[in-house]
């Protein structure tokens, strides 16, 4: 079969589709959102109905998954590792309810903090809930673990963690496929009682979760994922996780001399760290994240083997791995190399020439001008781009939602007026529960939700509220004359600013709606307008 | 065979559809690929860029290592510099010299061509310029693709193929525009070879 060339991130979505899925959850997030885009736009998904469409948050997504869980059939649920503390109540829990249908749970880690607000590593969460973990360590393994990661869900009946990190989920390669998988037919859980987590069938079931332990220890242990590979060099022994082994193997292109544990699915294989433990002088650690293997090895008493890894300093306590960290680590000579020309500058993402936010910060920046800066709480989106130079138009980005509860908890405190700066596609992820402590204490905020209509910074996916933010508005209980609506542009300036300064200085909660397309949807609307009419044109010849 | 590949510029500018031409072609040639990608936040304007490797051998690594690219290809002159680390001492530049000023701090575009002319192996064209008076502006990112199909271990004809692949559901008008365009490119760099 010829191979195709698919980002590590379609590769998945193409071997979780392969097995047979019946529906993918999730809510966009660098670098997730290529797995639930692959899988909207593959014919074959279409052909055989598998659930596709966008979340609202990633804990719903969770949710949403594990009800098709429920009900017998396969679920993914996909989202970017800061999706997973959103989703965190629903994924200790489900480990302890267990699976009904293959659920495997995708998180895709951002070390370097490429496009996030922080790299924490998800292989804690999935230790701390006790399952196992597929880690590829390329976009081949990661088509592979999807398609297997079903079946080892159903076989020990709990969810699977499968973690990838931002450089392999955008990264290309040639996948070779396998053949579809039909769906599971649905069916209720043999046991009725075990998804009810009252305190007496959680504790049968967490014993249970418990007892599993070995078994699946012993699974990892022989897994197919897992590698020991013998060296003639006993000097240090090389444990690789995930994608370290491809820069590791990088720097051996002739095969590493060192005796080297690929490690792919966790727990890790205590046996074979044992056996390259008792056969080298000291043990080199390359883990793509967090130094969590590092730690278990070198113990609390630091009395254990001789490890080294990024606690030590062989490698960056933090950001990505990549070839050349891995060869200095191992003290390999590094290619001949020339310096950046320092007159290179940096070049930070900025918002689009034409984005309907910009023109909003202006008016908003104008408007407060009165009252001193220091005052304006935002979010994440493109919208966080605020911060930089001109605008300097924003004090805070911390997650997802919490522009609004911030500007409760600062006006709580005195300040008045306090702003919140939210998109649309953010509101309805987690920000409509906080407008909801803020409208039932009166607070005076004023917040405005700068709809563009789309999720604009993961590539302008549908926003679950798009047509319904006032009502929205109105049914949490904000009063109808304050909830303001313009069009920003730069003609609308003075109009703009007198709205939001007569808003600011209303001692209530009040929703100010700056609402324009985001000019990237819009551009693409446009091109494929185009090429319609060319399709339709081609037809006529 | 074994061809490693930076592609560089500003977000937006399309390095992509430069990639995914060259993909195209490696795979007619039967070589393996890793094509590492920006997505995220640095779309956005931002300085982004992608590592591509071509080879005839299993590729171990989807990055690059310091030191070691064959090529350095870039949209934007000081996009080009901001790769250097990256470009073996035998290596070709190959980078449009027209700036794309999004930057307050943007340098005198003075000193950034002549960082690139002070380099031993390079090839520098106003890709814009050429693309426009071969018959499309829009086709720049061809022009620049075709300035390095000299240093690609490819034969040409496969490039020329996969712009018919890729661009055919566009129109015949369109694939012209950027075959034009390849060639312009490539004349260029030929020059550049012969001295």
């Amino acid at each position: 079969m010829e191979k195709l060339m698919l980002l590590g991130d379609e590769a998945i979505a193409q071997g979780a589709v392969d097995a047979g899925l019946s529906g993918v959850y999730a809510y966009p997030g660098t670098p997730s959102t290529e797995i639930t885009e692959y899988i909207q736009n593959l014919p074959l998904a279409a052909e055989l109905g598998i659930h596709s469409d966008w979340s609202a948050n990633e804990k719903t997504a969770l949710e949403t998954a594990i009800g098709m869980s429920y009900a017998g059939k396969r679920s993914l649920v996909c989202m970017k590792h800061v999706g997973l503390n959103v989703a965190a109540d629903p994924f200790i829990n489900l480990a302890v309810t267990g699976i009904n249908g293959g659920m495997v749970v995708l998180v895709a880690d951002d070390p370097s903090m490429h496009s996030s607000q922080n790299e924490q590593d998800s292989r804690f969460f999935a230790r701390f809930a006790n399952i196992p973990i597929l880690e590829p360590s390329n976009q081949q393994e990661a088509y592979d673990m999807a398609y297997a990661g079903f079946e080892l869900s159903e076989k020990f009946k709990l969810p699977i963690m499968l973690r990838v990190t931002t450089r392999l989920a955008h990264s290309r390669a040639g996948i070779a496929r396998k053949p579809v998988q039909p769906q599971n037919q649905y069916k209720l859980p043999d046991d009725p009682r075990q998804f009810i987590l009252l305190p007496a069938i959680a504790r049968r079931r967490y014993k249970m979760l418990l007892d599993l332990q070995p078994d699946i220890a012993a699974d990892a242990l022989t897994s197919r994922f897992n590698q020991y590979i013998d060296g003639t060099d006993t000097s240090v022994g090389i444990i690789a996780c995930g994608i370290a082994y491809n820069y590791l193997m990088e720097n051996y292109p002739d095969g590493c001399p060192h005796p080297v544990l690929k490690i792919s699915h966790y727990p890790a294989p205590v046996d074979h760290i044992n056996r390259l433990i008792d056969t080298c002088d000291r043990i080199m650690v390359l883990e793509e994240g967090f130094p969590l293997l590092e730690e278990l090895i070198k113990g609390i008493s630091h009395k254990g083997p001789k490890v080294h890894g990024r606690l030590d300093g062989s490698l960056p306590r933090d950001g990505e791995l990549n070839p050349d960290l891995v060869a200095k680590s191992l003290g390999l000579p590094l290619a001949e190399s020339m310096e950046m020309p320092e007159i290179v500058a940096n070049r930070p993402p900025s918002m689009c020439q034409g984005c309907s936010h910009i023109d909003a910060y202006a008016a908003l920046n104008e408007a407060l001008k009165p009252y001193g800066s220091g005052r304006a709480f935002s979010d994440i989106g493109c919208y966080t781009l605020g911060a930089l130079p001109p605008y300097n138009a924003i004090s805070s980005c911390v997650d997802m939602g919490a522009s609004i509860t911030m500007a409760k908890g600062a006006a709580d405190a005195g300040m008045f007026p306090a702003v919140a700066v939210i998109g649309d596609s953010t509101f309805t992820h987690s920000g409509m529960t906080g407008l909801l402590d803020a409208v039932n204490e009166k607070s005076p905020i004023t917040i405005i939700i700068s709809d563009n209509e789309t999720t604009g910074m993961t590539g302008g996916q549908k926003s679950s509220g798009t047509g319904r933010l006032e009502d929205i508005c109105k049914g949490l209980g904000v009063e109808p004359e304050h909830i303001r609506v313009f069009v920003p542009l730069k003609k609308n300036f003075d109009e703009m600013v007198s709205v939001i300064a007569e808003e600011l200085a209303y001692k209530g909660v009040s929703v100010v709606i700056p609402r324009r397309e985001c000019i990237q949807t819009a551009m693409r609307k446009k091109r494929e307008e185009v090429k319609d009419l060319n399709k339709k044109s081609n037809c006529k010849q | 065979m074994k061809t490693d590949i930076i592609l560089a510029g500003v977000g937006g500018q399309g390095i992509l559809s430069i990639a995914a031409v060259i993909g195209e072609a490696a795979i007619a040639s039967g070589l393996n690929i890793k094509q590492a990608e920006v997505h995220g936040m640095s779309q956005r304007g931002g300085a982004v860029h992608s590592n591509l490797r071509l080879s005839d051998l299993p590729i171990a690594s989807d990055l690059i290592p310091q030191g070691k690219a064959t090529l350095i290809l870039s949209l934007e002159p000081m996009e080009a510099l901001r790769y250097m680390p990256w470009l073996a001492t035998t290596g070709w530049l190959v980078t449009n010299t027209t700036p794309f000023v999004n930057i307050s701090n943007y340098p005198d575009i003075k000193e950034i061509l002549s960082a690139i002319d002070n380099l031993p192996q390079k090839v520098a064209l106003d890709v814009d310029e050429i693309a426009k008076s071969t018959g499309s502006a829009k086709a720049a990112n061809m022009v620049l693709l075709g300035a390095a199909t000299p240093f690609i271990d490819i034969p040409y004809q496969r490039f020329a193929d996969s712009i018919v692949k890729i661009f055919t559901r566009k129109g015949q008008a369109v694939v012209d525009v950027n075959i034009a365009a390849l060639e312009a490119g490539k004349a260029i760099a030929e020059k550049v070879l012969k001295g």
